[in-house]
């Protein structure tokens, strides 16, 4: 099964995986008819409260102070996770997350656990490990269950198996159930029911007879411990509560002050993400509970490069992202190239300005996905903590093309450019040439904006390999800047 | 240095030059709209139903015979401990209690489970438990596919998700329910009981303040 690991990316550069994704014409009417139709009811759910813009400020000051004070939430969490009854882990690395979790798992005697969709887990290859040490690990959200079975990889981040259509769905259940468990019924149609009949049935018999489940959380509450997950279909709730021990493996920047902070959060995730009021079940715990859930529960803290994260100041807005998936579905990009073109678990603009991160520029892939763009900013738009993406995405480019200082595994380095990006770096020095002299930039505006019907339409000299893959931009009749100053420049 | 202090120490130094983050604005709304108590209850009633939860409402004296009809098809029906014995008194469906020891394994042939409420929130069409004696353990109201969960109106009726955590104790296991389970992983298509309660039936019980 090919799974995403951070740590070893082996994927090709973005503008090749998109390339082949964007020849794909299923792909691309499937993702077209998607996004637009979550995306159209997005603007109505969140239109519902007057008091978005607010809400979506008081989000982003939240995520803001939590990360400036991150450790001292921590240590309070762990304070308050221990006194409920649970334990706390702390993980430098995937590879440190793994060997906790299996050897956890390994104590309990156990050898199959129950998952919650989770991709902190996608993140460090947790079932692959879990595999290697003769673990089986069954996910159970429909669309995981769909991506697993297939030996696929999710393309999305709310419907991990949005490139499937039913009647691929069927025939993975048909040929694949029976070697995971309960096999699927002989007779087996493409009706989305009668499929999510056949995963209830397939399913339940795991839920039932688990011992161990493993599960990551959307927050975690500093001051009282507690844990929250949001999901619609209850295998969140099967895995949260019916199992004896319950792991959850969650990113450090999950983290939120106090329980009233989750009012501004179950307002505008819920909302953001499937552009419902709310989603239909909402699970919060604390610790364990006598007698009501799993006796035993682990949480485990990941790092695996949030500190780094953090420690760029431009990029670490990336760490207030709340996984709702809003930036993919707006994304012109992402709705031709596909989730898989990323070649990580977090796909669309989050992921172009997450995985470099969380990675390094170092490998090719992550040299790329900060291209991934059109910088049109309608994901800074809809993003309900307000991340900038594309001032994340500017500033990781220039950091592909001329290095800089980096933080890796918390060491301050200074990265050298990546090699490939030529063409990039002599744009940018063209650019900064320009930007560093208004006057020349205002000149050449103006030059431009005559020339426009001699519009070549590739760029030539070091620009051509920039040209190959991208359209140039229609030259607008006026300057943006002599615009401004005709429409807005006498109102100051 | 153990993992945990190379963590802490890492984000010390990248934070450690930074200024204070700016004060956490608060100025979004407690609720959406005033309503009276019983526009809210409409509200609740309404948001519920567009989530395909079936909605009824009725007093204490009308209580026990809409359970027993919302029960005519289940043989057995899951009840906590601490559920007022005469809500169930009309119906006909035999009364299982949720054990200490049961599985499970044990809980799945039953047909329904019939539960009260921590609170519900009528601008989300939410309701809450928090496992409260008349809730039971989070495993009866998940196993079998029919949930009935009566709410008091309008004592336990709140508008906001802002006053619903006011009022709930997170060091309790707490279970949000918007409308039954769904699924829409397969071409977007909405399904709903995918692995909880396929009927959601939620009683709106007028209890008058005295
Ligand atoms: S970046 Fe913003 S819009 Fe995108 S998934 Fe994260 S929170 Fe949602």
């Amino acid at each position: 099964m090919t799974r995403t690991n951070l740590g070893m990316p082996s994927f090709p550069p973005f503008p090749e995986a998109a390339g082949e994704a964007v020849r794909d014409e299923v792909l691309r009417a499937n993702l077209r008819r998607a996004t637009h139709t979550i995306r159209d009811k997005r603007a109505r759910a969140v239109t519902e409260l007057t008091d978005w813009d607010r809400l979506r400020a008081a989000g982003k000051a939240v995520k803001d102070h939590t990360l400036r004070h991150l450790d001292h939430y921590l240590l309070q969490l762990e304070a308050s996770v221990t006194a409920a009854g649970g334990t706390v882990h702390w993980a430098a690395d995937a590879d440190e997350a793994n060997r906790i979790v299996t050897g956890l798992v390994l104590a309990t005697g156990e050898r199959e656990v129950v998952k919650v969709k989770s991709m902190a887990t996608q993140e460090i290859g947790l079932n692959e490990a879990l595999e290697a040490a003769g673990i089986a690990a069954y996910e159970t959200d429909l669309a995981e269950l769909i991506v697993q079975l297939g030996h696929d990889r999710p393309s999305h981040i709310l419907v991990p198996a949005i490139h499937r259509n039913r009647d691929e769905i069927r025939d993975i259940f048909r040929s694949e159930m029976a070697s995971w468990g309960r096999p699927a019924p002989e007779d087996l149609g493409d009706d989305p029911r009668e499929l999510a009949e056949a995963a209830r049935l397939h399913l339940r018999e795991k839920f039932l007879r688990a011992k161990v489940a493993v599960s990551g959380a959307n927050f975690m509450v500093a001051e009282t411990g507690t844990m929250v997950v949001l999901e619609s279909e209850g295998n969140g709730r099967m895995c949260l509560t019916l199992p004896e021990t319950l792991i959850s493996v969650v990113g450090i920047e999950k983290v939120v002050p106090a329980f009233r902070d989750l009012e501004v959060f179950l307002q505008t995730l819920p909302r953001s993400s499937t552009a419902e009021r709310m989603n239909p079940y909402t699970t919060m715990w604390t610790g364990t509970t006598d007698g009501d859930g799993p006796s035993a529960f682990h949480l485990v803290l990941l790092d695996n490069g949030r500190t780094d994260t953090l420690a760029d100041e431009t990029g670490r807005q990336a760490l207030r992202c709340i996984r709702c998936s809003a930036c993919l579905n707006v994304c012109p990009v992402y709705e031709r190239a596909g989730g898989h073109a990323y070649g990580s678990v977090y796909p669309g603009p989050i992921g172009a300005i997450l995985s470099p991160q969380l990675r390094g520029t170092g490998s090719d892939i992550d040299a790329t996905l900060p291209y991934a763009s059109t910088l049109c900013g309608a994901c800074y738009e809809v993003c309900p903590v307000a991340i900038d993406i594309p001032e994340v995405l500017v500033h990781l480019r220039e950091r592909v093309v001329q290095g800089g200082p980096a933080t890796r595994a918390g060491v301050r380095v200074r990265l050298r450019p990546a090699h490939g990006h030529t063409a990039e770096r002599a744009a940018m020095r063209a650019a900064r040439l320009l930007l560093d002299h208004p006057g020349a930039l205002r000149t050449a505006e103006r030059l431009l904006a005559r020339a426009r019907r001699l519009r070549p339409r590739r760029l030539p000299g070091p620009g051509r390999a920039w040209t190959d893959t991208r359209a140039l931009p229609d030259i607008p009749a006026e300057p943006f800047r002599d615009w401004w100053l005709r429409e807005r420049g006498n109102r100051h | 240095m153990s993992t945990k202090d190379r963590i802490l120490s890492r984000i010390r130094r990248a934070t450690a030059q930074n200024p204070d983050a700016p004060p956490i604005p608060r100025d979004y709304l407690r609720t959406h709209g005033t309503r009276t108590p019983a526009e809210t209850a409409d509200l609740l009633a309404a948001h519920l139903t567009e989530y395909r939860a079936r909605v009824h409402r009725t007093d204490e004296d009308g209580l026990p015979l809409l359970l027993a009809r919302l029960l005519s098809a289940s043989r057995t029906v899951l009840v906590p401990l601490g559920l007022p014995p005469h809500w169930l008194s009309a119906a006909d469906a035999t009364r299982i209690h949720d054990r200490a020891g049961s599985t499970p394994r044990d809980l799945d042939g039953v047909d329904s489970a019939v539960t009260g409420c921590a609170l519900a929130i009528a601008e989300t069409g939410t309701i809450v438990l928090d496992g409260g004696p008349d809730q039971g353990r989070r495993r009866i109201t998940l196993i079998p596919d029919h949930h009935v969960c009566v709410v008091r109106v309008p004592a336990q009726v709140v508008d906001s998700v802002p006053q619903a955590l006011e009022r709930l104790d997170p060091a309790r296991p707490l279970t949000w329910i918007s409308g039954p389970s769904a699924t829409s992983d397969i071409e977007l298509d909405r399904v709903e009981g995918v692995h909880g309660p396929r009927t959601l039936d939620v009683v709106l019980l007028d209890t008058p303040a005295q």
